[in-house]
């Protein structure tokens, strides 16, 4: 709910448990064209109903997520369960544990419950025959940008034409003098690509504040007389100067996709080169989806519409995602 | 130059411990937005703290502990101290106090102090927590506190403002009293329209710098969002609070889409100044130079007012 429905962590307090499977579909507000089924804490496999074969057959990637405040014992078996059981459908799916809830841990503690979830959970796969199941960890929590950088990740791995968009990056900025470049999507805030230099935590959640001011002024001044028109649209753009000669300057790309870069005052004072760059790179993006969209009408049920899913375990009051 | 020679007028703002005081200021200053609060734990012993706005003005807040004794010790040693050179006394009650008795005593004891040292200051009273009475009881219960207060302030007067941290009447009361504190505030506000039609904005805000606080607006035509004096500077606040955490803080802001564009600068010394235009097809180029040059009549303004604010007040 925080990174696909803007909720604040504070209001998920009050949501409740999810009793059964719930399917988000996003694919019209979001570029994450993808379903998000929520799966409740308890599952059964052996329930005939549960047609599990058919959901993992055309997904592309499994989030599980274990509360980290909680005794995560029973956790990792029933993790256990689910991927080995998802693997034997679709070897090809990514398999993401979100150890959630951090927020309360300090560093060390942090550091050792990933190491101690890792080697037990790949202990379990070694076990069982399946080292060739790989299983990436991530540490998150609603309270701050680490969920977002999370999915930020999970998504990036299910882009095919990640690769490209990098591509462009680099060379847009290289030529326009920019330190940094995010291609995000503006409802969620993930980043579906950045250029290939590396990414600084602090340059990412400023990004992101930006994305909101840009968005809540334009909420207010943003519409038509008569309240229609969107608050993000073809013409969404902003610059913002802070007093350390950074500059933050976004431009709408797709109307799901928006670009922010950081850059020096002194490059931004080449604006015209900047934004001739940008035309071409923009078009140059549009073209890049136009292809992948071509290709999926054609391959019809690939795994390029991926479908995702959150499996919460120990199904508390408190659900997250 | 003449200017720093005379000593910094006050603001206080007092009130019993636990009355909401703490938690008020940290949300106007910046500091925090409401949800935080709660984290704030109750001033234990007296607190002192403040906040420097609108140039020469210096927000005092003073918090003596729940003790009664110790209060009323602190009082009677410091009185003079704490009371001398005050413009303004924000008084806060809270709406939901067992002891309306003595939370009217410790009032009063303050308005003594004012008349001794500070005859000529403004006193508002804040009825707090409005949020914890039933709806319908509100208006009934903050009319009776009113009436209470005003007749328990003479022969000084006071201004009453009902408010909750949760909506926006805190903001508002907040802006009123910021607003009355402003030096000729009426050919500020001229000079702002002028400004404005001649620039061809849709509304331009004025922001008190520390607090964003709107100071003065103005505006060409009806705005669909009542709520968003409110709304913008929780937004830019929101913002400042994130490049603090990068040791900066943000100078300017454009942002456009296809209907608006809207521009944030600072203005003068005290102040920040929004533009909106719905033409976007205007240069921003255009507008930036125009603020730029309004700045310095402003300014001017600003500077005339000055050593002139604190004559008149005394």
């Amino acid at each position: 709910q925080v990174v696909f429905h803007k909720m604040s962590p504070n209001e998920t307090l009050f949501l409740e448990s999810t009793n059964k499977i719930y399917k988000d579909d996003i694919s019209n507000s979001s570029f994450v064209n993808f379903q998000i089924w929520d799966f409740p804490g308890q599952m059964d496999f052996f329930d005939p109903t549960f047609d599990y074969e058919m959901i993992f057959r055309g997904t592309g990637a499994l989030i599980y997520v274990i509360d980290a405040q909680d005794d995560y014992m029973e956790a990792l078996t029933r993790l256990h369960i689910t991927v080995s059981k998802a693997y034997k459908v679709n070897p090809e799916m990514n398999f993401e544990v979100f150890i959630h809830k951090v927020d309360g841990l300090s560093d060390d503690h942090k550091i050792e419950t990933q190491r101690d979830i890792h080697q037990r959970a790949n202990d379990d796969l070694t076990d069982a025959g399946l080292e060739k199941l790989h299983l990436s960890f991530y540490l998150t929590s609603i309270y701050d940008h680490s969920i977002f950088e999370a999915f930020s990740k999970v998504v990036q791995k299910l882009i095919l034409q990640l690769p490209t968009l990098e591509n462009l990056l680099n060379i847009f900025i290289s030529n326009s003098g920019i330190e940094k470049a995010f291609l995000f999507d503006v409802v969620s805030k993930i980043y579906i690509a950045t250029d290939s230099s590396p990414v600084d935590m602090q340059s990412y959640e400023l990004c992101c504040d930006m994305i909101d001011v840009v968005i809540d002024v334009s909420c207010i001044y943003g519409l038509k007389e008569d309240g229609s028109g969107s608050a993000y649209d073809k013409e969404s753009m902003a610059i913002i100067k802070l007093n350390n000669t950074t500059v933050l300057y976004l431009k709408e790309v797709t109307k799901f996709l928006a670009l922010v870069c950081i850059l020096r005052e002194e490059s931004f004072e080449r604006k015209g080169l900047i934004d001739y760059n940008f035309h071409c790179f923009r078009k140059a993006i549009h073209e890049v989806f136009e292809v992948g969209v071509a290709s999926h009408r054609i391959c019809n049920h690939q795994s390029s519409t991926s479908n995702m899913k959150a499996v919460t375990h120990n199904g508390t009051p408190r659900n997250a995602v | 130059l003449i200017f720093s020679f005379f000593p910094s007028l006050q603001v206080l703002l007092m009130g019993k411990s636990g009355s909401g005081k703490t938690s008020m200021r940290s949300i106007i200053f910046a500091n925090y937005i409401a949800r935080d609060t709660r984290r704030l734990g109750a001033t234990i012993d007296v607190e002192h703290s403040h906040v420097r706005f609108l140039g020469n003005l210096v927000l005092n807040l003073w918090d003596c502990g729940g003790q009664d004794t110790f209060m009323e010790n602190y009082f009677t040693s410091q009185r003079d101290n704490i009371f001398r050179n005050v413009e303004v006394l924000i008084y806060v009650f809270d709406v939901e106090s067992r002891e309306l008795e003595k939370d009217m005593h410790y009032y009063q004891s303050c308005l003594e102090a004012i008349l001794q040292n500070s005859p000529d200051a403004k006193i508002f009273c804040l009825v707090h927590k409005m949020d914890l009475v039933q709806e319908d009881q509100r208006d009934l219960i903050f009319k009776e506190r009113e009436e209470d207060l005003k007749r328990l302030s003479r022969p000084l007067e006071c201004v009453c403002f009902r408010t909750s941290i949760w909506d926006e009447t805190l903001y508002k009361a907040w802006s009123s009293i910021v607003y009355q504190l402003i030096p000729n505030v009426q050919q500020l506000e001229m000079n702002l329209r002028n400004f404005a039609q001649i620039i061809e904005a849709d509304e331009v805000l004025l922001f008190e710098r520390a607090t964003f606080l709107v100071i003065s607006h103005y505006q060409c035509k009806e705005q669909r969002d009542v709520h968003r004096f409110e709304k913008i500077s929780n937004i830019i606040k929101q913002f400042k609070l994130s490049c603090s955490k990068l040791a900066a803080s943000f100078q300017s802001m454009e942002v456009r889409n296809s209907n608006f564009a809207a521009f944030i600068d600072i203005f003068t010394s005290n102040t920040y100044v929004m533009v909106v235009m719905s033409d976007p097809s205007i240069p921003s180029a255009a507008t930036l130079i125009n603020i730029r040059n309004a700045r310095k009549h402003f300014e001017k303004l600003e500077r005339v007012d000055g050593p002139k604010h604190s004559l008149l007040m005394r």
